[in-house]
C-alpha cells in the first residue's frame, strides 16, 4: 500500500521534506478522530454541570419587620446562606468613614446598599477566600477587628459594609440581586 | 508444540494453563527468583505494606458500599446504621477509616526512604514519578472518601478544598460550579464523589502495576545506593524477602489493630459525628492529619492564588526532583551534608504538620512560613547546588564486599546459593 501511494511531490516550504497523500490522509483521519472523541467526551463532562432543576432560578422573600437594629438574620437562598443585617447608625457611620480607608477591594458603602435604606446590608454569607461562613451574625459571636464579620477558617476580617479588610480573602462579601417589595419585605433572586 | 509457551511448571494442570498463558512463569520470574539486592533494611518493607493496604481498602470499601447510601439526606444516617446495626459494620468502617491513615503513614515512610537513599535518581526517575502520581491519586481518593459520611468536617472540608480552584483567574468560578454540579456542595457533589471514590482505587491498582513493572526493569535500589554488579550482590526474592516482608506485615498489622481496636477515633475529628449543616461552619476546621502539612503551606501565604499555587507546587517539585538533585551519589550514607539536610527537611514537614492543625494565628503562622520557605529552598536551591560542592565519602566496591567483607564471606554465593542455580541468570540479562 504505502509503496504504491501517489507520486510524492516535494513542498519547498517544508524544507524539502516529502509530503505524500498518505500524510494528508493521516492528518484528516487524526483530526476526525479528535473531533469525534471530543463530541463523545463533552456530553459526559457537561453532565457534571448544574442540572436544569438546580439552575431554575429560585427566589426567596424575607420579612424584615422582626429584625431590630443591631440584629442580623441568616436565610438560605439557592443553598447558600444570605446575611441580612439591620445596621445601627454607628455602624453605618463607620462604614461611610471607611470608604476612604485602604481597601483591598475598593467599594463605597453606598454601592453596597439601596438608597434610602442604608440600614439594611444584605450580603451572601460565604467567605470569598475558601467558602466558609463567617461569624458575627449573632451578637454573641466574634465580629473581627472591623465590627462586621470574622471568618474563623483562615482569619479574614470584614467590616460593617461586608468589605474585606484583613486576611487572605481577596474580595468583599457578594451582594446578591434583591429588591424591596415593601418597607419590610425584600425578594432575593 | 508451535505457538505454546515452553513451561517448566511440573504440575500437569498448571503446566497446561502456563503453556497457554504463562502467568505462573511470570510470577516465578518476578517474585520467585527475582534477583534482589542482599542488603535491604526494613525500610524496604513499605512498598509491600502499601500494596497490602490498598487491598484492605478495596476489600472493606466494597462491603461498606453495600450498606452506604450516597444521598445528602441519608448518607450520615446510613453510616450510623453501618456502625450500630450492620453485622460487623463498625469493624469494616473502623478498618476503612483507620486504613486510610495507615496508608498515608506507610506511603510517607516509603517516600522518605526513597529520599534518604536517593532511589529517585537515574535510572529510576519514571518509577519515582509514577510514585508521585500514586500519591496524588491517594490524596484525591482519601479526600472524597472523607466527604462520604456527610458530617460537618466532611461538608466543610469539601467546601474549602473545592474552593481552592476558585483561586484561578477567569475560569476558577466555572470550575468550582462544575465540580459541585450546583451552587454549593450538595447532593450532586456527594453523588459524584462516591462514584469517583469507588473508581480511583482501581485506577490506583493500574498505576501501582506500572510502578512495579518499572521497578522490575531497573531493579531495586538499596541502602548503599550503589548498583548491583554481580549475582553475589543479590538474593532471590523468595524466600528471603517474602520472609522479611512477612515480618514487617506482622508488625504493621499489630499497629493497625491497636488503632482499630483501642483508638479508632483518635486520628479522626469529633465534629464529623455532627450531621452536615450548610449554614454553620465549625469554629475550627481542619483536614485529616495526612493533609495538614499541605494545609499549612496553603495558609502560610497571605494571598489566595499564591497559597494554592504553592500548595500544588509542593508536590510538583517532587515530580522534578530527579533533575533537581545534581549529586551522582544516591545514598545519604555517603553524603555527609545531605544527610543532615534530609533531617532538616523532615523537621520542616513535621512543623508544617503541627502548624496546619493549629489556628492560623500568631507564632504558628510564622513557623509555617519558615518551614514552607525551607521546604522549597531545600528542593529548588540547596539540592541543585549541594551536588556540586559536597564531598561524598568513598563508596564501597560492591554490595557483597560491603556486606560480607573482603572475600565475599561464607559461600560468597548470594543468588548462587539457591537451589535451582537459575537464580542468577535474570540478573545477567538485566
Ligand atoms: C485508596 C483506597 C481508599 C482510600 C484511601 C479510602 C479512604 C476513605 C476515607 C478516608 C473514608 C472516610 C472514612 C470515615 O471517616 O468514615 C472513606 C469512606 C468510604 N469509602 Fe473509601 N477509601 C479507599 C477505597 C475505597 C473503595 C475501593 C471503596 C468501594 C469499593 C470505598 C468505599 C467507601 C465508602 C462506601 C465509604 C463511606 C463509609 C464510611 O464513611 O466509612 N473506599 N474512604
Ligand atoms: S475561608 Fe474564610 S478565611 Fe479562608
Amino acid at each position: 500500500m504505502a509503496e504504491s501511494a501517489a507520486a510524492p511531490h516535494v513542498a519547498p516550504e517544508m524544507g524539502g521534506a516529502e509530503v505524500t497523500k498518505r500524510d494528508f490522509l493521516k492528518l484528516v483521519a487524526g483530526a476526525g478522530a479528535a473531533v469525534g472523541a471530543g463530541a463523545i467526551v463533552w456530553p459526559m463532562v457537561d453532565s457534571m454541570n448544574p442540572a436544569a432543576d438546580v439552575l431554575a432560578l429560585s427566589s426567596t422573600t424575607v420579612d424584615l419587620a422582626p429584625v431590630i437594629p443591631g440584629q442580623a438574620i441568616t436565610i438560605s437562598w439557592r443553598g447558600k446562606p444570605v446575611f441580612v443585617r439591620h445596621r445601627t447608625l454607628d455602624e453605618i457611620a463607620k462604614a461611610h468613614a471607611d470608604d476612604k480607608a485602604r481597601l483591598p477591594d475598593p467599594a463605597a458603602d453606598a454601592t453596597r446598599v439601596k438608597v434610602g435604606r442604608e440600614q439594611w446590608l444584605i450580603v451572601v454569607g460565604i467567605c470569598t477566600h475558601l467558602g466558609c461562613i463567617p461569624l458575627g451574625n449573632r451578637s454573641t459571636e466574634v465580629r473581627g477587628e472591623y465590627g462586621g464579620w470574622f471568618c474563623p477558617c483562615h482569619g479574614s476580617h470584614y467590616d460593617t459594609s461586608g468589605r474585606i479588610r484583613q486576611g487572605p480573602a481577596p474580595a468583599n462579601l457578594a451582594v446578591p440581586p434583591y429588591a424591596f417589595e415593601s418597607d419590610t419585605k425584600i425578594k432575593i433572586g | 508444540m508451535a505457538g505454546l509457551h515452553k513451561s517448566e511448571i511440573s504440575n500437569p494442570v498448571l503446566n497446561w494453563i502456563d503453556s497457554r498463558l504463562p502467568i505462573f512463569t511470570m510470577i516465578q520470574k518476578e517474585y520467585g527468583v527475582f534477583p534482589t539486592p542482599r542488603n535491604f533494611n526494613y525500610f524496604w518493607n513499605f512498598g509491600a505494606l502499601a500494596m497490602i493496604n490498598l487491598v484492605i481498602m478495596i476489600a472493606t470499601g466494597i462491603f461498606l458500599a453495600m450498606n452506604y447510601t450516597p444521598h445528602a439526606t441519608m448518607a450520615f444516617d446510613s453510616v450510623e446504621r453501618i456502625m450500630r446495626d450492620v453485622n460487623n459494620g463498625w469493624l469494616l468502617r473502623y478498618v476503612h477509616a483507620n486504613g486510610a491513615s495507615m496508608f498515608f503513614i506507610v506511603v510517607y515512610i516509603h517516600m522518605l526512604r526513597s529520599l534518604y537513599y536517593g532511589s529517585y535518581k537515574a535510572p529510576r526517575e519514571l518509577l519515582w514519578i509514577l510514585g508521585v502520581i500514586i500519591l496524588l491519586l491517594m490524596m484525591a481518593t482519601a479526600f472524597m472518601g472523607y466527604v462520604l459520611p456527610w458530617g460537618q468536617m466532611s461538608y466543610w472540608g469539601a467546601t474549602v478544598i473545592t474552593n481552592l480552584f476558585s483561586a484561578f483567574p477567569i475560569v476558577g468560578e466555572s470550575i468550582v460550579t462544575w465540580l459541585w454540579g450546583g451552587y454549593s456542595v450538595d447532593n450532586a457533589t456527594l453523588n459524584r464523589f462516591f462514584s469517583l471514590h469507588y473508581l480511583l482505587p482501581f485506577v490506583l491498582v493500574g498505576v501501582v502495576f506500572l510502578h512495579v513493572a518499572a521497578l522490575h526493569v531497573t531493579g531495586s535500589n538499596n541502602p548503599l545506593g550503589i548498583d548491583v554488579k554481580t549475582p553475589q550482590d543479590t538474593l532471590p526474592f523468595h524466600p528471603y524477602y517474602t520472609m522479611k516482608d512477612s515480618v514487617g506485615i506482622c508488625v504493621y498489622l499489630l499497629v493497625f489493630a491497636i488503632l482499630v481496636f483501642f483508638a479508632p477515633n483518635y486520628l479522626g475529628h469529633s465534629d464529623n459525628y455532627i450531621p452536615a449543616n450548610p449554614l454553620v461552619t465549625p469554629a475550627h476546621i481542619v483536614p485529616e492529619w495526612y493533609f495538614l502539612p499541605f494545609y499549612a503551606i496553603l495558609r502560610s501565604v497571605p494571598d489566595k492564588l499564591g497559597g494554592v499555587l504553592l500548595m500544588f507546587g509542593s508536590i510538583g517539585v517532587l515530580a522534578v526532583l530527579p533533575w533537581l538533585d545534581t549529586s551522582p551519589v544516591r545514598s545519604a550514607s555517603f553524603r555527609p551534608v545531605y544527610r543532615i539536610l534530609f533531617w532538616v527537611l523532615v523537621l520542616a514537614c513535621v512543623v508544617l504538620g503541627i502548624a496546619g492543625g493549629k489556628p492560623a494565628e500568631g507564632v504558628w503562622v510564622w513557623l509555617s512560613r519558615v518551614a514552607t520557605a525551607y521546604y522549597f529552598l531545600h528542593f529548588l536551591v540547596i539540592l541543585p547546588i549541594l551536588g556540586k560542592f559536597e564531598r561524598p565519602l568513598p563508596l564501597p566496591e560492591s554490595i557483597s564486599r560491603a556486606v560480607l567483607g573482603r572475600d565475599g564471606g561464607f559461600g560468597g554465593g548470594g543468588g548462587g546459593l539457591m537451589p535451582g542455580g537459575a537464580v542468577a541468570k535474570p540478573m545477567e540479562k538485566a
